[in-house]
């Protein structure tokens, strides 16, 4: 892993700050309070990107707002952002009408490197809107299916009107994965599960020993799921967490998400669990 | 289908009794089935059982004015359900209905309770099972008041 300096020494700032523009083209409403808008870039070059890697939005006017890309890297087509309506901005985004433009900067920090569980078994574990920044990962793993042995995804949200990607989920069980879903709560119209979603963990058909599991979630979620996953017997440099902090800059320089030694928009988002699992206790970081 | 006999010994929520403490407790278990939409057992009424559900799903439900009937959990196969037949007044406090055709082992609590008395081996034992799974529900339960998934805290600078 670099340092912060030897990053500086090697990637110019110079424009970082400057976004480039892209247009709305399409926009679905994922939940009530969710949404995926597909972006095209105005100057035709796409964004490459790799999965678990974020970029600033910008509502003109408004304000910037760091979200996951949750579309599919190394493929043609739209950038592809999932967001929650929670703020100034995400509701301005929420606003923007198909065919408006917005800024874009980045992609920034590391991805999920998903390749690493090549030859092994892959447990994703997504809690609320983490299945998100989750997606790319789950698409580069069904690209090359093949490669991976057992592949999970174990899915946690508040209620079945929350969940995201419905339709998908239905998808991904038919092309080989394991799919596990749980709700806080339900009606009694909901005939799946209700629990915690760290309670999926022994239920899944994977092997520990060859596993990669890649985490997302509320950072409460993330650390009682990495613990569950490693008294299962994954080992905790094979458990990777995606960590959320004040982000503003995205490039290192204003220090809002330091955590400690960490900057999680050059660190991070994605990390090694035995990396951070000691900081994740420590209150007020 | 295997017996009684031959199924609690595999069983994770029996791992550590012995041999003759699980012939005690299979002697107070019987197969049970539910079409969906059966209640195992409701609110209020005496709890004198508890149940290993061996195939299909139970919701554990509470009915409220407001809210109608919320499904709170779910117990799966291979999980235990009920803890009231251990706690005085031996009443339900939440509804238990199959969401699918379940099987289960139903244990006879009153019988369970009287060997416990005879056997106090048999019943720390026993309790030391029942307390381990309660306690994972409690933390569950915990996990889930604090509302994880929910928009309160969320903000645009970490949208969640």
């Amino acid at each position: 892993m670099q340092t912060l300096a030897e990053w500086r020494t090697v990637q110019p700032v110079n424009g970082a700050m400057v976004p480039r523009l892209f247009r709305l083209t399409d926009r679905r409403q994922d939940t009530a309070d969710t949404f995926t808008m597909m972006l095209e870039p105005t100057d035709g070059a796409a964004l490459s990107f790799i999965p678990g890697q974020f970029t600033m939005l910008s509502a003109f006017g408004v304000g910037e707002v760091p979200i996951s890309v949750s579309g599919a890297a190394h493929v043609a087509g739209p950038l592809q952002h999932t967001v929650r309506d929670v703020g100034a901005v995400t509701h301005a985004l929420a606003r923007t009408s198909v065919g408006q433009v917005l800024g874009v900067r980045g992609p920034y920090g590391t991805g999920w490197d998903v390749a690493d569980g090549a030859g092994g078994d892959v447990v994703l574990v997504a809690g609320g809107i983490g299945l998100a920044p989750l997606r790319p990962a789950v698409l580069e793993v069904l690209t090359h299916r093949q490669r991976y042995g057992k592949v999970v995804v174990l899915y946690g949200t508040r209620s079945p009107e929350d969940l995201l990607f419905a339709d998908e989920l239905k998808g991904w069980e038919n092309q080989g994965v394991e799919v596990l879903v749980t709700v806080d709560y339900g009606t009694p119209s909901w005939t799946g599960r209700v629990g915690l979603v760290t309670t999926l963990i022994a239920r899944a058909g994977f092997d520990p020993r060859s596993t990669l599991a890649l985490v997302c979630g509320p950072e409460i979620m993330m650390r009682f799921t990495a613990g569950a996953l490693i008294e299962r017997g994954v080992r905790p440099d094979r458990v990777r967490v995606s960590l959320e902090r004040n982000m503003r800059c995205g490039v290192g320089l204003c220090g809002h998400c330091q955590y400690r030694e960490l900057f999680v928009c050059l660190d991070g988002p994605v990390l090694a669990y035995d990396r951070v699992a000691g900081l994740l206790g420590v209150r007020e970081l | 289908m295997r017996t009684i006999e031959q199924y609690l010994p595999d069983h994770p929520f029996f791992a550590g009794l012995d041999a003759p403490a699980l012939a005690l407790v299979a002697g107070c278990a019987t197969n049970v089935s539910f079409a969906a939409g059966d209640f195992l057992f409701r609110e209020g009424e005496p709890a004198d059982q508890f149940f290993v559900v061996r195939r299909g799903r139970v919701a554990i439900e509470v009915h409220g004015p407001a809210a109608g009937t919320m499904v709170v959990d779910t117990v799966d196969a291979g999980d235990v359900v009920g803890w009231s037949w251990l706690v005085a007044p031996y009443r339900w406090l939440f509804d238990a209905r199959a969401v699918e055709a379940t099987g289960a082992v139903a244990f006879d609590g009153q019988c369970l309770r009287g060997k416990c008395d005879q056997d106090p081996r048999l019943g720390y034992d026993l309790m030391k099972l029942v307390t381990q799974v309660m306690f994972g529900r409690l933390v569950a339960a915990r996990l889930r008041l604090l509302d994880l998934y929910g928009s309160t805290g969320s903000t645009d600078a970490n949208p969640g």
